[in-house]
């Protein structure tokens, strides 16, 4: 790994989005958007309802919103020849894809800041424990998000085709992560699914910061879970990174 | 005249084959340092696959490419070897000069000053701040080139730098390319333009996969009897007569 050219590489991606003002905007908006609809949909009748979907969705958002980005921004990257390029160039895979993690992260952690603000501060969202993990998971939800997008996109020839992979890979954990049916109460064949997927581990550590003061056991294993997804995606992703090809 | 020298670029008996059809069908030459040698052919002859094949993009099916003694593509030639594709790589959403910039941080030791000169010797200096989304097709292709001088690479292959520039740019960066030659850079250009041609120390014709000559523009004329080399590639075809150096 280069320093220099990995600083650049972030710098390059966050430029990239900076003068793309209508995504921006969308990054900031939407979540605190949807906490509100959800906000007007259960707090009357039934807040706890709220207090449980509001905290699971502070991790779903950036885990879609980072997938989909990054799957089309490295699809784009393959499709107009640049990713050729940069791979003629003395940079290391290595570095393009932490420069995407880092970049991306940040933009996370901005989203997901704001989007914490709006929930606690305005929607009156509570936890037991800190608001600082929330935010901490919810990074590690859009690196998640990014790693599987990064992967995605080596099996995307379009567009069309990357955000189809959004159904096909986000869907299922959403169904599957206890955000619809408690895991507990699912088939076995369901639950063997549910714990083979990594979005069922961030919604467990959400769950835990909502229950408990202090950061338990389960959350640090649940993160080091989502992160071990991560670098097995990230992996995967670097040998879809091909210098040659027909 | 170049045989004492080693020569940059020397490819033997080169065989690729893109999906089901032969490209190139062994071929072999060699090209002196400090030279600018011209690739000639029709669309579709394989002047683009042998380039990639030069920079170690392209998967090969037999022979071998050597660029400055070394396999094409290794490691230690991606600092100096520069690769300009067709259709420009560049980043359609950041500016001129943050493309040039961020190309420029990839390489050790090259500056952002550096970046500032490669925009005023393409011409860009006054879109710097520009979306590269924003030009013109000739701006974007001379973008897509700053991208690449800016490395400073040894050995450069550029692949039709100069379509859709305006006489006087095209003539400009000829003479570019002449003076980076005389300061020992080997300069690789493909064009379909004849008129180009004469400006080259050496030609490579090229014809559905296989060259039918690898001389000096005035010897190639001279050995077909014609005076121009439109006629002299013609000639060549027509009669299957090929004018091959050593």
């Amino acid at each position: 790994m280069n320093g220099k050219i990995l600083a650049s590489t972030v710098r390059r991606v966050l430029n990239q989005l900076r003068h793309d003002h209508r995504t921006v905007g969308l990054l900031v908006v939407v979540p605190p958007l949807l906490l509100t609809l959800l906000y007007y949909m259960y707090y009357e009748d039934s807040p706890l309802v709220f207090q449980r979907i509001a905290l699971t969705m502070l991790g779903i958002f950036p885990f879609i919103i980072m997938f989909l980005i990054t799957s089309i921004a490295m699809l784009r990257e393959r499709t107009t020849g640049t990713l050729e390029r940069l791979l003629t160039t003395p940079m290391g895979k290595v570095d393009l894809l932490f420069g995407y993690g880092t970049a991306f992260g940040l933009a996370a952690a901005i989203q997901a800041s704001i989007a914490c603000a709006v929930a606690y501060l305005f929607l009156g969202l509570q936890t037991q424990g800190s608001v600082g993990l929330v935010i901490l998971i919810a990074i590690a939800n859009a690196v998640l998000g990014m790693a599987l997008g990064l992967l995605a996109s080596a099996f995307a020839r379009t567009e069309f085709q990357a955000v189809q992979f959004m159904p096909l890979i986000v869907a299922p954990q959403l169904l599957l992560c206890g955000l619809f049916v408690a895991r507990e109460n699912m088939a076995g064949w369901l639950q063997a699914i549910a714990n083979a997927l990594p979005m069922t581990y961030s919604v467990e550590a959400l769950t835990e910061v909502g229950r408990y003061a202090e950061p338990t056991a389960t959350l640090w294993k649940d993160l080091g879970i989502v992160a071990g997804c991560v670098v097995v995606a990230l992996v995967l992703a670097s040998a879809t990174l091909r210098r040659r090809t027909d | 005249m170049t045989t004492t020298v080693a020569p940059a670029i020397e490819v033997r008996d080169l065989v690729v084959r893109r999906g089901k059809r032969e490209v190139l069908h062994g071929l072999t030459c060699t090209i002196p340092p400090g030279s600018v040698t011209g690739l000639l052919g029709p669309s579709g002859s394989g002047k683009t696959t042998l380039m990639r094949s030069i920079v170690g993009v392209q998967k090969v099916e037999r022979g071998t490419v050597t660029v400055l003694g070394r396999p094409a593509g290794s490691a230690a030639l991606r600092s100096q070897v520069g690769y300009l594709t067709q259709a420009p790589s560049v980043y359609a959403d950041l500016t001129v000069r943050e493309n040039v910039r961020y190309f420029a941080s990839l390489y050790k030791g090259v500056s952002t000053a550096d970046a500032d000169a490669v925009l005023e010797s393409v011409g860009l200096a006054d879109h710097a701040t520009q979306l590269v989304r924003d030009l013109s097709g000739g701006q974007r292709a001379r973008a897509n080139l700053a991208c690449t001088l800016v490395s400073r690479p040894t050995v450069l292959i550029l692949d039709e730098p100069t379509v859709g520039q305006d006489p006087v740019l095209r003539d400009e960066l000829w003479r570019q390319f002449r003076a980076l030659a005389a300061e020992g850079v080997t300069v690789l250009v493909s064009s379909h333009v004849m008129d180009e041609a004469g400006r080259c120390d050496r030609l490579l014709l090229i014809r559905e996969g296989t060259l039918v000559a690898d001389e000096r523009p005035d010897v190639i004329t001279a050995a077909t009897g014609t005076t121009d080399l439109e006629a002299a590639f013609l000639h060549l075809i027509r009669t299957g007569q090929t004018v091959m150096s050593s």
